[in-house]
């Protein structure tokens, strides 16, 4: 049955990717939708049996991928409650954005192009999640990475996507740089990169010391910081982030799908996956927990002051991911797994209700030509409420029962940087409840500024985005020069062709946000025995690890009151915070911003990240090519190598032309001096 | 087989075409068809030869088999052939491009088809005949030999610059060569034959394998192409027609990694490994370097010349690892840039048939017209950087999980190759393919012809196959390469220091 769930979607990309120009739009559209829905109700039979306890973990064998020597990689499903948990999120979200997509996408001319896409991410995904070693598991990495490459790149006339796509691959290729070193260490160790055989040799390796890269290092420390870079990168982690937010040049449905529910949280899965290894590296561990705690906090930054609707939930998404794996870091891998599962419902409801608003603004992404929509389009605004709240935590949503859970969780811990964690994440919070409710007063509240918009757009369109155009320029190299100012220009142009009126969605669109709501609001109700506390341990058996000395499931039950509440508390101040700069005293925001300008320019250009990778790594790398071409290849090797030789004989052949004069004597007085040279030679060196 | 052995007949096969090319009389449309009938049917003949060959071997036996032997010149020298599980993958390559690179001409050559399609059956001969050959001196002629048709290709039906590019790849890989022989002598000299199977027993001595290794490596480095003895190699590239550079990235590169398999590490074993830090140093230089000149090239076939280059360097790492993993995957990471190269010149040939420009600033949003177009090249793109499905990704994880066991730290800087290299491809395919179609003269181009799509098609379909089932060229040359690793341990002389090897684990 796992066979039919991963190849379904696979089916689906190859009959609409093969033959959808032949069908045509529609119906590839009902086949790749009919075909997940199918996937996703398998998904949910399984999910629903593993919960029962009717089915077990189980490994599904294949066929053999690849033999050299002492490696052996096989294709095979692992099936157990770590994988049924990610094939119920893949296939619900990936069911319902197909959905969603039919109508969102009804104007586009490559709508088959798109459902193959979508398809064929879903299928990378799942061969990720079911991989039982870690080169499928890369396999699946690198595919979903494909995907997203191509659905950022969907609209390939817009030079903004494609520099979006390229870097995302590319970024994501950094982490997947360490990842890959973390594979080779892991087969030098253990000599094996299947799952069994790594997890049972583990145990054996911890403490042990290995001479790598010129060091001697903890071989687990060194091996599962290797192997997290890739989860950086995927993840978008501090430091690897800067992809996540150009991400959103792709359809908001992929957005929804690929970088906020599924996707991005490869990486938090793969820790999870790789517990084994990662509880007998309390380092790495460490390490593990601080940087999501810096993503958690530096994200939500960064999202109090972006003006696109979709980089606000980006930022957010990245803040999110922080959360997962400072939970993963503290030891509480299924409670960073629950914050996954709840996270899928209510992120992939924000962006499919943020794709609502824009389809209703005809492709308007900046709030401040929104405001007021609440009235116009009332059942967006009431799922886009739903989910707000459950990413705020609001009590009884799926967010307030994971994230307190992961807050809780790093007060519990006794590892180290947890109490680094414990600090940014709550204060995190309260930044979380700021933008959130940001979000919602500046779209759905205030005065409607579409309408101002409308009638100004005509005169001022390139110059209302100066900031923005700023914060969005991100790897200027990779365009051609002009174009993107080109595109803006094209882009404010198309506005003008439309009157904005804000409609509801069709109903196509409507059905998922209410399923999605509906997780949003119940999956941590009903499912938090199956992740938090001793269920866990019970639910997850043997897919997730614990070291004989985390005892942080346990530890979980003793935290005081007031941390319990702490995390509501937060919430409510930056609810109230919201309120009263974006309602009660409209204006306080700009008082702010021209009050600390450095500041706001700081969070606005997102800490300059871009700015600084493309001086410190773009530039230098084109730099270095036309160097090394010009100087290296050109002046250097062909001038002394080829060129210089060639030269050389023509220059000797020259002379020695020269040398032929034709005059009798010349050649005598050339002979004289050879004999006397050779007489010379052997009265001093010969007759010894 | 007509009392010649089978390889005979594969390897000579081409010269009977070429025979009948030379037959036929007269420069009009019909003649040159029929040339072009013939070089086409002789080579798709000789490539299933070839495969017939290869379900024949036994790839559970590291011997040479299908010997066959005869003497020459009165006995002063051997003709001797025969092929193991590491050779065999090569020449199948090689008959399988070929039949690929007639049809990429089909159109393309216009003046002199008969002696362009003689020029390459000659090749194919030269080509088949250095992977088959058991003997020095043979192997010598067959290695040289395929300069001489490459040389003509390039020289007459190239592009603007082809002399002064024909040139420097003659004079470069000759002046490498002729060293070569003078190590092959001074190894008849020793031994007392040109025998490979013999040779491969003898164990030189130690300061001897140095002077032997050196000039062995002289003429390989210079055709693999190694930093930096690779500049040749872009030239040669920009100005070869499309199915000129179609053999030279697919084939002929090859045969440098092929000397170094069969020479230089089960000969000169001592020698190897004193020099092993050289060609790692060497190899990482070639991967970051021309991972790097390869992002700023203005022209198309210039990038994917340069990218050839940087892949080469994944394949000396891997040989040089002297890793059961290393050596397979290097291999495998020939064969596999053999069609993805290939592949990629002939997508380049594509646009250059319509356009006839190979400046990547002429293009821009070819999807918008080529679909099909699109998705071939966004497959070899993938496969160019090592997706993990395409057989690109087989290889370079192949050699680099080999060589990590030696070196972590070369293992390291290769790594940076596989994101230097999604840098330079994406861009590439961004600028050809994606953006909005605005260049006037592109307004009107038309997608891939039944015959390039036929052309396209098996490299697609293998590109995929092997990325998914490399079964096939890793299992043939398992018992080759493990026998090759025994040797190569067992004739180490004691005396000369172990290799950086990676040390055992402590506590």
């Amino acid at each position: 049955m796992y066979q039919i769930i991963v190849v379904l979607p696979l089916l689906g990309f190859l009959i609409a990717g093969i033959f959808g120009r032949f069908l045509g739009p529609r119906p590839s559209e009902v086949i790749t939708t009919s075909l997940l829905f199918i996937a996703m109700l398998l998904s949910w039979f399984s999910f629903g049996a593993f919960i029962a306890g009717s089915a077990g973990p189980e490994v599904d064998f294949v066929t053999t991928w690849l033999n050299s020597g002492a490696l052996h990689v096989d294709w095979a499903l692992r099936v157990d409650s770590l994988t049924v948990v990610m094939l119920f999120v893949v296939t619900t979200v990936s069911a319902f954005v197909h959905l969603y997509s039919i109508g969102y996408m009804h104007e586009d001319d490559s709508r088959p192009r798109f459902f193959a896409y979508l398809s064929f991410f879903t299928f990378a995904m799942l061969m990720l999640v079911t991989a039982d070693n870690l080169v499928q598991l890369f396999f699946g990495w690198e595919g979903v990475g494909l995907a997203s490459y191509l659905l950022i790149g969907f609209w390939y006339k817009r030079p903004a996507a494609n520099a979006a796509a390229i870097k995302a691959f590319i970024v994501n290729r950094v982490g997947d740089f360490g990842f890959t070193l973390g594979i080779f260490l892991v087969f030098l160790l253990t000599n094996s990169v299947a799952f069994d055989q790594i997890f049972a040799a583990a145990p054996g390796l911890a403490g042990k010391t290995i001479h790598v890269f010129g060091f001697d290092m903890d071989a687990m420390t060194i091996t599962c910081l290797l192997l997290f870079m890739g989860a950086m990168g995927k993840s978008a982690q501090f430091l690897l982030h800067t992809w996540l937010p150009d991400a959103m040049e792709g359809p908001t449905p992929v957005s929804a799908l690929i970088h906020a529910a599924t996707m991005v949280t490869a990486g938090v899965f793969m820790v999870a996956r790789l517990s084994p290894l990662f509880e007998q590296a309390p380092a790495a561990l460490a390490f593990v927990t601080i940087i999501g705690a810096t993503t958690a906090f530096f994200a939500a930054t960064v999202a109090l002051v972006q003006n696109d609707i979709k980089r606000v939930i980006a930022y957010s998404t990245c803040s999110q991911l922080g959360y997962m794996f400072v939970a993963l870091g503290v030891g509480a891998y299924s409670i960073g797994i629950f914050h996954l599962f709840t996270h899928a419902f209510f992120k992939a409801l924000l962006f499919l209700g943020a794709g609502s608003v824009i389809h209703a603004m005809h492709h308007e992404q900046d709030m401040r030509e929104m405001g007021g929509l609440a009235k116009r389009i009332p059942v967006t605004f009431a799922m886009m409420l739903v989910g707000t709240l459950a990413l705020t935590g609001f009590p009884m949503t799926a967010g307030n029962f994971s994230k307190d859970a992961i807050i809780e969780a790093s007060f519990a811990a006794h590892r180290p940087a947890a109490v680094y964690a414990f600090l940014l994440i709550t204060l995190a919070a309260s930044l979380t409840s700021f933008y959130s409710w940001r979000l919602i007063f500046l779209t759905f509240f205030g005065k409607p500024k579409w309408q101002r918009a409308e009638r100004e757009r005509g005169r001022a369109a390139p110059a209302a985005h100066p900031a923005d155009e700023h914060a969005t320029g991100s790897i200027d190299a990779w365009r051609e020069p002009g174009m993107a100012a080109e595109g803006q220009v094209r882009h404010a142009a198309h506005h003008d062709a439309h009157h904005i009126d804000p409609q509801e969605s069709p109903q196509v669109m409507l059905i998922p946000l209410y399923v999605l709501a509906f997780g949003a609001l119940t999956a941590g109700f009903l499912f938090s025995q199956l992740f938090v506390g001793e269920g866990a341990v019970e639910f997850f058996k043997a897919s997730i690890f614990y070291a004989p000395t985390n005892h942080i499931m346990a530890s979980l039950e003793e935290t005081p009151v007031l941390v319990h509440f702490l995390p509501s508390l937060m919430m409510l101040v930056g609810f109230l915070v919201a309120l009263y700069v974006y309602i009660l005293a409209p204006g306080t925001a700009e008082r702010w911003a021209r009050a600390l300008p450095g500041l706001y320019r700081f969070l606005l250009n997102k800490w300059y990240f871009d700015e600084l990778y493309d001086y410190l790594f773009v530039r230098p790398a084109f730099w270095l090519g036309n160097l090394f071409w010009k100087g290296g290849d050109q002046n250097t090797i062909d001038r002394f190598g080829p060129d210089g030789v060639a030269a050389r004989v023509i220059d000797v052949t020259q002379r020695v032309v020269r040398l032929q004069s034709g005059y009798l004597y010349h050649y005598a007085f050339a002979m004289l001096v050879g004999v006397a040279a050779l007489i010379t030679y052997y009265i001093v060196w010969g007759l010894r | 087989m007509f009392g010649f052995g089978i390889l005979t007949c594969l390897v000579f096969l081409p010269l009977v075409g070429a025979a009948f090319i030379l037959t036929l009389r007269g420069e009009d449309e019909a003649t040159c068809s029929n040339a072009r009938w013939a070089a086409l049917v002789t080579t798709i003949v000789d490539f299933l030869l070839s495969v017939y060959v290869y379900a024949k071997l036994d790839p559970n036996s590291s011997a040479f088999q299908f010997v066959e032997e005869k003497h020459w010149f009165g006995g002063g020298l051997v003709y001797k052939m025969g092929v193991d599980g590491m050779s065999m993958p090569f020449v199948v390559l090689t008959t399988f491009l070929m039949p690929i690179a007639i049809a990429a001409s089909w159109k393309s050559i216009h003046v002199r088809v008969k002696e362009y399609m003689i020029a390459f059956l000659a090749l194919e001969t030269l080509m088949t005949g250095v992977f088959c050959s058991l003997d020095l001196v043979l192997f010598y002629l067959f290695f040289e030999g395929g300069l001489i048709p490459m040389f003509l290709i390039i020289g007459i039906w190239g592009g603007p610059r082809r002399v002064y590019a024909s040139f420097k790849f003659f004079l470069y890989t000759l002046l490498g060569s002729l060293l070569m022989l003078v190590a092959i002598m001074a190894m008849y000299g020793y031994a007392g034959t040109t025998d490979i199977s013999v040779l491969l027993k003898t164990t030189f001595p130690a300061s001897m394998q140095k002077w032997l290794w050196i000039a062995f490596f002289a003429s390989f480095a210079v055709k693999i192409p190694m930093w930096p003895f690779h500049t040749w190699l872009p030239d040669a590239h920009v100005e070869a027609p499309t199915a000129g550079s179609v053999i030279l990235a697919g084939v002929l590169l090859k045969m440098g990694g092929y000397g170094f398999l069969r020479f230089s590490l089960p000969m000169f074993p001592d020698a190897s490994a004193y020099f092993a830090p050289l060609i790692y140093a060497l190899s990482v230089i070639a991967i970051i370097y021309t991972s790097l000149v390869a992002l700023v090239q203005v022209d198309v076939k210039k990038l994917i010349a340069y990218s050839s280059v940087a892949h080469m360097g994944f394949v000396t790492i891997g040989l040089f690892s002297l890793t059961q993993q290393g050596i397979q995957g290097a291999i495998f990471q020939m064969i596999s840039h053999g069609l993805v190269s290939a592949a990629l010149f002939l997508c380049v040939g594509v646009i250059y048939d319509r356009m006839h420009t190979r400046e990547i600033a002429a293009y821009g949003g070819l999807v918008e017209r080529m679909p099909l177009y699109a998705v071939a090249f966004m497959l070899f793109t993938l496969a160019n950087i090592g997706l993990p499905g395409t057989s690109g990704f087989i290889g370079e994880f192949l050699t680099l999980i080999g060589a990590f066991r030696v070196n972590s730290w070369v293992v390291a800087l290769a790594a940076t190759g596989s994101i230097l290299s999604a840098a330079y491809a994406l861009y590439l395919y961004r600028r050809i393919i994606f953006g909005a179609l605005e260049k006037p003269s592109l307004k009107a181009i038309l997608d891939l012809s039944p015959r390039e799509i036929a052309v396209l098609a098996p490299l697609f379909v293998l590109t995929i196959y092997y990325g998914l089932q490399p079964g096939p060229i890793l299992d043939a040359t398992a018992t080759s390469v493990a026998q090759l690793i025994r040797s190569n341990g067992e004739m180490r002389t004691a005396a000369l220091v172990t290799p950086a090897r990676f040390e055992s684990m402590r506590e």
